[in-house]
């Protein structure tokens, strides 16, 4: 544990918290509305410094300068506890993820762990308390029946999540997220394998269930982040909001913030798993200068900000799914064709040589 | 890993382990149990054992207890009265514990290896996941099955209990 080594990794934390994850966590709020603006042919917010840049800021001030209302019939200590239960799992994911190659011969991951893909789901399961909890310390019908609601659902698509990314690390053999991306930089995209050994057929068929698992794993993650398809536990116009119905000001911002974390984690799973990382083609790693250290970070989180772009469209195409029908779709539906899947690529694999 | 990582978290299973049996709120002691767990992991991946404390968070303190506090809220359990303290209860309990207590001491004790340090453990040249895997697919692949069967049977059961009879 020498001195370098904790001076790089305390940067690095305060540079991906500070400097990307939480600007953009308040730009992702920006952008959603601007988008959902353009598809329900709006303007959205523009008022606010050039094409309503500086919205966020007005936003920010707007929730502290609010009055902080705590009901008297709250459990005061799990209501102040339950919205910083809801953030923090969802910044620590973002250590085990590389988001970057290396920049001056450090290696751009916070935590370059051997288990990372599990630590990833053990940290993204514990969101689930702060939903909870702030449902339970509210002493409310309404957040009460959204925060159990969103406790069933997380736990049922926490299955799918969990088994529709096991062909990835079949392949792959390796469950670092850094091995992911390393496989990827030599046989290609997991989502589009056009590089290496591409004219094997037996790749290409590997390609489909790897298709499967990605789609299983991009809706099991609109589920776990309570995205729209399956925002059942704030449903705005059956639960007016769910579980966070009885919070106010920095309080109810700090859920809205770890929401939008989560989303941006969960993003950065995605690229990570199948879009290659902070790979493209044609750009070499950050072993050839410190400028394409700097640009593979900067694809990595334009990959992350196309990935979030196609969540807010989801959610401002589709219409919400019936509780029943959420529950049916991903335990009968997503957990088999997942398992299935599994089967597919472990028929698959002894075939395509282990490439 | 540093003895001082190792005391907080050491400190942090035990104090809120008390927490479980201490509070008197269940939904209280059921999250102590959380931070009691989160802990235990902790301490597992401070001896390398990364995959078995990622599973401890993974599997406790992600999913089952998550399911307990679910049904600790849909039970709507209320705060249990402090209960007045039984003198001949309390003064029995701690006697017991105490001859437990002084029992162990006395078999450490007489406890060779115990007195010794224990030597330095050989780093694995292979990582703790694949070291778990190999040894599940070789040595103990007929326990690894039968608890395979088990826990399908497990299931099934599970599936017909929670099946609604038809009228």
């Amino acid at each position: 544990m020498d001195f370098f080594f904790i001076i790089t990794s305390l940067l690095k934390i305060v540079g991906i918290l500070f400097v990307v994850i939480l600007p953009m966590v308040s730009y992702a709020v920006y952008a959603e509305r601007r988008v959902s603006a353009f598809i329900q042919d709006r303007l959205g917010p523009n008022r606010v410094g050039p094409a309503g840049l500086f919205q966020p800021i007005a936003d920010m001030f707007k929730l502290l300068l609010k009055e902080d209302f705590t009901p008297r019939a709250a459990n005061t200590f799990y209501y102040w506890l339950a919205p910083c239960l809801a953030v923090m799992p969802a910044i620590i994911t973002i250590a085990v993820v590389p988001f970057g190659s290396t920049l001056f011969g450090v290696p751009m991951v916070i935590a370059d762990v051997n288990v990372g893909i599990l630590f990833v789901f053990a940290i993204a399961s514990l969101g689930v308390y702060g939903i909870v909890i702030g449902g339970w310390a509210s002493n409310s019908k309404y957040p009460f029946l959204g925060g159990i609601r969103s406790s069933a659902q997380m736990l049922s698509y926490e299955l799918s999540l969990g088994l529709a990314v096991v062909p990835v690390f079949m392949v792959v053999g390796n469950l670092r997220l850094t091995s992911v991306v390393l496989y990827q930089i030599g046989h290609g995209w997991f989502i589009a394998p056009f590089v290496g050994d591409w004219m094997n057929p037996w790749k290409w068929l590997l390609a489909v269930p790897m298709l499967i698992s990605f789609f299983v794993f991009m809706i099991a993650v609109f589920a776990e982040t309570n995205r729209l398809p399956f925002d059942l536990p704030e449903a705005e116009q059956e639960l007016a909001g769910g579980y966070n119905t009885e919070y106010s000001s920095m309080k109810f911002a700090l859920y809205f913030l770890g929401e939008y974390a989560a989303m941006i984690t969960g993003s950065a799973v995605i690229v990570t798993l199948f879009f290659g990382g902070w790979h493209f083609p044609g750009i070499p790693d950050g072993s050839h200068g410190w400028i394409f250290g700097l640009i593979n970070i900067a694809v990595f989180f334009t990959k992350v900000a196309a990935v979030i772009f196609v969540f807010m469209w989801v959610r401002w195409t589709l219409p919400r799914f019936r509780y029943d029908q959420l529950m049916r779709l991903g335990w009968l539906f997503f957990f088999e064709i997942a398992l299935v899947n599994i089967f597919l690529v472990a028929a698959i694999l002894p075939y395509s040589s282990r490439l | 890993m540093s003895p001082f990582l190792f005391w907080i978290f050491a400190l942090m299973t035990l104090i809120f382990g008390a927490g479980v049996v201490i509070n008197r709120n269940p939904v209280a002691s059921a999250l102590s149990l959380v931070v009691s767990f989160l802990g235990l992991a902790a301490l597992f991946m401070s001896l390398d054992a990364f995959f078995v404390g990622i599973i401890q968070v993974l599997v406790y303190a992600g999913a089952v207890m998550v399911l307990f506090l679910f049904i600790i809220m849909l039970l709507n359990l209320q705060t249990e009265e402090r209960r007045r303290i039984n003198g001949l209860a309390a003064a029995g309990g701690i006697g017991v514990a105490l001859i437990l207590l002084v029992q162990i001491c006395f078999v450490i004790g007489h406890f060779q290896a115990a007195r010794q340090t224990f030597p330095p453990l050989a780093r694995s040249t292979t990582d703790d996941v694949w070291n778990i895997g190999a040894l599940l697919f070789s040595n103990y692949n007929l326990p690894f099955q039968i608890i395979g069967v088990l826990v399908l049977v497990a299931t099934i059961g599970v599936v017909l209990l929670s099946k609604r009879q038809p009228r």
